[in-house]
């Protein structure tokens, strides 16, 4: 194990981490907010019960997904000094514009929300949980094009031996960046609505509550049909962004090894990296990869043949997460759709209860496997076409970051198991009761 | 221009999150001796409860500033004293959880690991970033690319020490009268007459700290080539005997605005010892990390500058309207309701 290794394997340790806290975040944020600005407008107390409820447990959350987010921060200056180094003059300017812009809104309204609800107007106590939902997402916004530009770099020169800023407005129009920030965003959302229909079908289970959680279990249907359905589709023009920029990323999705057009989709497909080819293909349906990656069956695909063997990524894991993960969204559709349909009546159906609740950890799944995709699908480079993952690490010996990695794994799963304790302890106990 | 604008900004930045997260370390260290039961432990979570998140942003902006504007500075920081910057990072992890999930379980034995966690997680920052600023004060072992030769027991030589006891102190004291400004009765009292106390190592050690950086640094010699820099010593001075009268006469507000006079008067009294360096180099001179050889391009530095000149000045309205809204004390009343902590 070298240091390489090690690094990559801390970093996904730690995103990964990251990544089960931040989703919730995006999402329960704007939900909470919305739970409460329609206490103002109506005066329904439970509206109010219901913006305390979900509070709670997106506080929980926060907790872990704030402290960890720190660590992202470190380890481009500890364990990836040669890229900070490279790029720090484009990528660096991203994440000090989003602690200036976003972090200090959300983590200043967050303390102010928590602690004021006797103190400050209904209104204004509903501003701050709109301001912090709000730079939660547009902190999305900046670290997505940062992420953007390390999966497409755009705006850029090379001069004085790195990367140099030459236009910082191709930087922030970056297409490809927007896609991700979209994409992701709406994956997020896709995870609260899920959290909060399976939190609400728990208690509807259990006959508790049942008006209030029949409202929340409303709002959160109409909130998932829109945006699984939206993820579906700007899902599908991610991929072909993907196609056109990423074209290692984009063969390896499909596994498609020759070039040409009419290029099938194998249903189930085992790939062979060593002898460039597919072991298993089951299921072919013709010219669909073609189709959708422009709409036609004549598109022309680049199999992964015509890349040199050290610039393609790791097929399997890359084709199997994406698939897993449209799996997933189409089944999320799914869900939206039945909750929508059922959602005047939903506590009579225990078996589709049963579904939402035991549904909860399926977009965590999703949102890691997009995570997985996006970055193991573009190695060997830590930026597409720019610099390679080996050559962006730190001066380090390998006992320091086995040290470090293992601190890492010992303080995130102690800190993840009492989370976990501790939303779930908060999400059985329901909201409190009306006085 | 636009390089000693940042370098500015960037000793700001730092001086800013010394003064605001400062009292926050200094609190978080001093609970488990001073509060004598669970309320007037809560008392002291809940006078940093709604500010410490936004207090620590600022550290997190110095890092991002640091970052976005000398790129090779951050790089070699962040790689040089990577166990030291990674133990200040668990170190915040667990104080940042403690405050989240002390109060969520009735149980003597959890609010027992959560406070250990508080203090340990204050403790730690401040001991480790006096440590790293004295070692960067005196400069690193770094040659010509950058490359640290040492360890994490480099860090831990006398001048390093010395530096990270006397932010321990500095800190103490601003958490002590942060306390006692949030507090009412016994732990009041108690509260200023540890501050009145630690003053004293406060002022040994600042006086220390002074003499031995003109052996073991060559911070002075700015000093003497621009003799209006002799302000910011002058100012710290002022700041820190004001501590002592505004104590004695227990104005807590007076005391606490002068505790942060004299932080950020020592901060800027280092960061402009070091100018033009950011990092010097102990090897060799010439291997030093200045504002000219590990900046940014120009166009990065004056894009990032109309960002902070624009957003920086938002930041601080409206975290003075939230300081404002939190300057009461901690009260039964507060105590009470439900979402403290």
């Amino acid at each position: 194990m070298d240091v390489v290794f090690l690094s990559r394997l801390q970093f996904a340790v730690a995103t990964i981490f990251h990544f089960f806290f931040v989703p919730l975040t995006l999402g329960l944020s704007v939900l909470t907010a919305i739970f409460e600005t329609m206490y103002v407008k109506t005066g329904d107390e439970d509206y109010k019960r219901a913006a305390k409820f979900w509070g709670k447990l997106f506080l929980i959350n926060f907790a872990l997904g704030i402290v960890t987010g720190i660590t992202l921060e470190f380890q481009f200056g500890t364990n990836w000094a040669q890229y900070s180094k490279y790029v720090g003059d484009v990528f660096g300017s991203l994440l000090a514009i989003e602690a200036t812009v976003a972090f200090f809104l959300e983590s200043t309204f967050i303390g102010v929300w928590i602690f004021t609800w006797d103190k400050i107007s209904k209104k204004l106590h509903a501003i701050c949980i709109w301001l912090v939902a709000i730079a939660s997402n547009i902190s999305a916004l900046w670290i997505l094009l940062a992420n953007g530009w390390m999966q497409h770099p755009v705006g850029y020169v090379i001069r004085n031996g790195r990367a140099e800023l030459a236009s910082f407005w191709d930087v922030v129009t970056n297409s490809f960046g927007w896609m991700i920030f979209i994409h992701t965003l709406s994956g997020a959302y896709i995870l609260a609505g899920i959290f909060v229909l399976g939190i609400s079908a728990y208690h509807l289970l259990k006959k508790n509550e049942v008006t209030f959680f029949k409202k929340c279990f409303k709002v959160a249907a109409v909130w998932l049909i829109i945006f699984s359905l939206f993820e579906g589709i700007n899902g599908h023009f991610h991929a072909q962004e993907v196609m056109k920029y990423q074209p290692t990323k984009g063969a390896a999705l499909e596994a498609v090894w020759e070039t040409g057009d009419h290029v099938p989709l194998y249903l189930f497909v085992i790939p062979d990296s060593k002898n460039e080819k597919n072991s298993v293909e089951i299921g072919k349906i013709p010219s669909l990869t073609s189709i959708l990656a422009g709409h036609s069956p004549s598109t022309v695909v680049k199999g992964l043949k015509d890349f040199p063997r050290d610039e393609r990524p790791p097929v399997g894991i890359t084709m199997w997460s994406f698939r897993l993960m449209a799996g997933l969204g189409i089944l999320f559709i799914l869900l939206g759709i039945i909750a929508v349909l059922k959602k005047e009546n939903i506590e009579n159906y225990p078996g589709l209860l049963k579904i939402f609740l035991y549904a909860i950890p399926l977009p965590y799944i999703a949102n890691e496997l997009g995570w997985i995709v996006a970055e193991v699908g573009r190695q060997p480079w830590i930026v597409y076409g720019l610099m390679k993952t080996k050559d962006a690490v730190s001066h380090l010996v390998t006992s320091q970051v086995i040290i470090s990695l293992l601190a890492f794994i010992i303080i995130y799963s102690l800190l993840g198991a009492v989370d976990f304790y501790l939303l779930v302890k908060y999400a059985k106990k329901g909201p409190e009761s009306l006085k | 221009m636009l390089n000693i604008i940042w370098f500015v900004l960037w000793g700001v930045l730092w001086a800013v999150y010394f003064m605001l997260d400062g009292f926050d370390l200094g609190a978080g260290t001093l609970m488990p001796f001073l509060a004598k039961n669970d309320k007037e432990k809560r008392v002291i979570y809940n006078a940093m409860g709604p500010l410490w998140d936004g207090n620590e942003v600022w550290l997190i902006t110095a890092g991002g500033a640091t970052f976005a504007a000398f790129p090779t500075t951050y790089a070699v920081m962040f790689n040089g004293l990577y166990s030291a910057l990674l133990l200040l990072l668990f170190a915040l992890i667990v104080r940042g959880v403690s405050f989240e999930f002390r109060g969520k379980v009735e149980s003597e034995g959890w609010k027992k690991i959560w406070d250990f966690c508080l203090f340990i997680g204050s403790f730690l920052p401040a001991l480790l970033l006096g440590v790293a600023f004295a070692n960067i004060f005196r400069g690193l072992p770094i040659d010509e690319n950058g490359i640290f030769h040492g360890g994490f027991f480099t860090l831990l030589n006398p001048y390093g020490l010395l530096g990270g006891i006397l932010f321990v102190l500095m800190f103490l004291v601003h958490g002590a009268i942060w306390i006692a400004i949030k507090s009412e009765g016994d732990l009041r009292n108690r509260a200023l007459s540890v501050a009145n106390k630690i003053w004293y190592l406060e002022l040994i050690f600042a006086v220390i700290f002074l003499v031995v950086s003109a052996f073991a640094t060559d911070l002075w010699e700015n000093y003497g080539k621009y003799p209006l820099l002799w302000i910011i010593p002058l100012l710290a001075v002022a700041g820190l005997i004001l501590i002592k009268i505004f104590l004695l006469k227990e104005k807590d507000w007076k005391a606490w605005f002068s505790s942060s006079l004299f932080i950020v008067m020592a901060t800027f009294w280092g960061v402009a010892g070091l100018f033009p360096r950011m990092i010097p180099s102990t090897i060799n001179p010439e291997y030093s990390l200045t504002i000219y050889n590990s900046s940014s391009s120009p166009l990065t530095l004056k894009v990032m500058f109309i960002v902070a000149l624009i957003f920086v000045p938002i930041v601080i309205g409206y975290q003075i309207w939230v300081y404002n809204l939190f300057k009461g004390k901690i009260t039964d009343k507060e105590l009470s309701y439900e979402e403290a902590y």
